[in-house]
This record gives structure tokens, sequence and C-alpha cells, in this order.
């Protein structure tokens, strides 16, 4: 586990232990909520730092992003919900499993295309190199070389 | 048969001399196809250099600008929102005291509002009231107005990750183009003015 992401959770657990000390029940979070949410901040990207998810940044960007989270997850929205309200803002881009669209197709089957490539054409290779070590019989003069170094001529039949 | 091919076919005659019988044509592919695998990656590599991965094209444009309702940063009991600029072409640009790439672009924003080429209203995003004013008053006040966005709710109904940022918003009050950073001079003259030209006439 990462420091980033530790500290979030803490961040994360400190801001529900608030909450839940303010005495709403209805507010009150549960491991459910902190499960879901840590989950959802794992699929986001961080924007501002672009390799790194929501979970594990601690630019101002993701704090917002999680606490934004948090506050949905309590409001009641479906993790679905919570992702389509970051991608009408953010795009695609936000999403660290791109979907499958028309666009994104050479993302998704580019590599299986490309090694499915590289396959057929090894394999092409190996027959060719198989064709051309067995079906090629030797010339005369390399018959007569054969036969020469062999110092056998009666009898080697190559 | 080409120089380059005899040579090709030289090459591979003495590499594998039972190849050079059978595949004559094929020894030309040998160099051609890699050839051309490498000139494509090159030219992608190439245009790659180009792009910057910080332009995440934004799902807002073409939509209808969020609408929100702000206080403002020199009235605040006062408040504004978008449908107030019905009817006019104009920019929403995101700002911030701390921010420092703000101060790349403004020169540009206080001569366009010197001009009255287009109407600009500021986004004073995750700031405070003071510095903020501070701000304006030392390097200038390019702005209609400006909107108090503290805790950056607005800027996140945006899809602000990087400020500066300048959304052209047109008549309708549809998000026409989005600068992520500073509004260059380039990008100003080559895009943005064009394009408010443009809507301005639609």
């Amino acid at each position: 586990m990462s420091v980033a992401r530790f500290q979030w959770m803490l961040i994360l657990i400190s801001l529900f232990s608030g909450a839940a000390l303010s005495a709403k029940p209805l507010a009150k979070p549960d491991a459910v909520a902190t499960h879901r949410a840590a989950g959802l901040a794992e699929q986001l990207r961080c924007l501002v730092c672009q390799n790194q998810t929501i979970a594990e940044s601690s630019a101002e960007l993701a704090v917002d992003l999680r606490r934004e989270i948090g506050e949905q997850i309590q409001a009641g929205r479906s993790d679905e919900q919570i992702l389509d309200f970051m991608v009408a803002r953010y795009g695609d881009f936000v999403l660290y499993r791109p979907p499958l669209k028309s666009h994104t197709f050479l993302l998704w089957f580019g590599p299986a295309l490309l090694a499915m490539t590289a396959l057929a054409a090894f394999a092409r290779a190996l027959r060719n190199r198989r064709r051309r070590l067995s079906d090629t019989p030797l010339s005369s003069a390399e018959q007569a070389e054969a036969e020469r170094l062999l110092g056998n001529p009666g009898d080697a039949k190559l | 048969m080409s120089d380059k091919a005899r040579a090709a076919e030289g090459f591979a005659a003495r590499k594998d001399s039972e190849a050079a019988s059978t595949e004559q044509p094929r020894s030309a592919l040998r160099f051609a196809v890699p050839l051309a695998v490498f000139i494509g990656l090159a030219a992608f590599l190439f245009v790659g250099l180009g792009l910057n991965p910080r332009e995440v094209p934004s799902p807002l444009v073409g939509k209808p600008a969020p609408t929100f309702q702000l206080a403002q940063l020199a009235q605040p009991d006062q408040t504004f929102s978008p449908s107030q600029m019905q009817g006019q072409v104009w920019l929403l640009n995101v700002w911030a005291s701390w921010c420092v790439a703000c101060r790349v672009e403004h020169p540009l924003l206080v001569e366009l509002a010197r001009t009255d080429t287009v109407p600009i209203v500021g986004l004073n995003y995750k700031d405070k009231r003071d510095p903020a004013l501070g701000w304006l008053a030392q390097l200038g006040n390019p702005y209609k107005l400006s909107l108090m966005d503290t805790d950056g709710r607005v800027g996140l109904d945006y899809g602000v990750y990087g400020v500066p940022e300048t959304f052209v918003i047109d008549k309708q009050g549809v998000i026409r183009f989005k600068q992520i950073g500073p509004v260059t001079e380039e990008a100003w003259r080559k895009k943005m003015f064009p394009l408010v030209q443009q809507l301005r006439k639609s």
C-alpha cells in the first residue's frame, strides 16, 4: 500500500468519523461506503499528474475529487452515476480503463492484432525454411563435390 | 533489376545460398518491409513529439455551459449567472492569484479588455478575496466581473484541472472552445479570435 493511499484512507476515515460524531444517523458511514469510495478513486485518473489515480495523488484536484466521491456516495448515488459524473466533466481520459468505442478499438485490440501478425509471420518463415532445407535437391556439381569429399564415389547418395 | 535489388540479392545469397536461387523477389522485400515499418513508426513518433499530453479534449465543448450562481468578487452581495450573458459571445477565464501561469496570459487579457474586443468574465478559482483583489489591483483588471468559486465546485462542473483555462461561449450559451493553460498570442490569433468573430456573425 502506497503512502499516499494510506494517507488518503486516513483522511477519509477522519472525514467519516467527523460525520459520525455529528450524530446524523443517515450520514453514518460504513465499511461498504469507504470501500466503494476507495474503489472508485482507484479507477479515476488525476488529470494534474496524469499517471496517478486520484487515490494515489496528493494534488489538490485529486483531494477535491475524492471529497466529491465521498459526498456523492453519502447522497446515495451509484458507482455508475459517479463515474458518469466524472466523465461528463473530464472526458473518457479520466477513466483508467478506457471504454470500448469505435475510436478505442485499436487501443483495445491493437496489441493482440500485432501479436497475431507477428506469430503468423513467424510461422510462415518457419514453413519456408523447412521447405528450403528439405526440398532443394543438390545440383550435379554439388553432388560431385559431396562425393569427392566423402571419397567414396560409388556409394554416396545424398 | 535495380542496383539496390541486385545488391540485396547478393547479400541474401551470401548469407543463405539456398534462398538466392528460389526467392529473387523476396530478397528485395527483406529490406523494403522493415524500412516501411521503420518509416511508419518514425512518422508516428514525430507527430507524437508535437502533441501536448496536457491537452485533454474536453467533453464540454459543444455542450451548454453549466449553470451556476456565484457571488461577485468586487461586490459579494451581488451574484452572477451565465444566463446573463445570453446573446453575447464571451470568454470565461479561470484564474487565481496563486496561479503562476495566469501571469503569463494576463497582459493579453488586459489588452483585449482595453480594446473592447470581447467581454471576459473571470472565475476566481479556489482563491481568497483579498489576495485576488490585490492581484487585480497590481496587474490590471481585464474582467467585466469576477466570480468567487472559493471551494472550486463550479470549476469541477467545468472540468477545470489546470488553471488558467479559458472557455469561449457563444450567444446561445454553448461552450465552443476550451483553452487549457495560458491564452498565448498564437492561440488567440489563430484559434480563438477567428472563432469569436465567426460566432458573432451567426
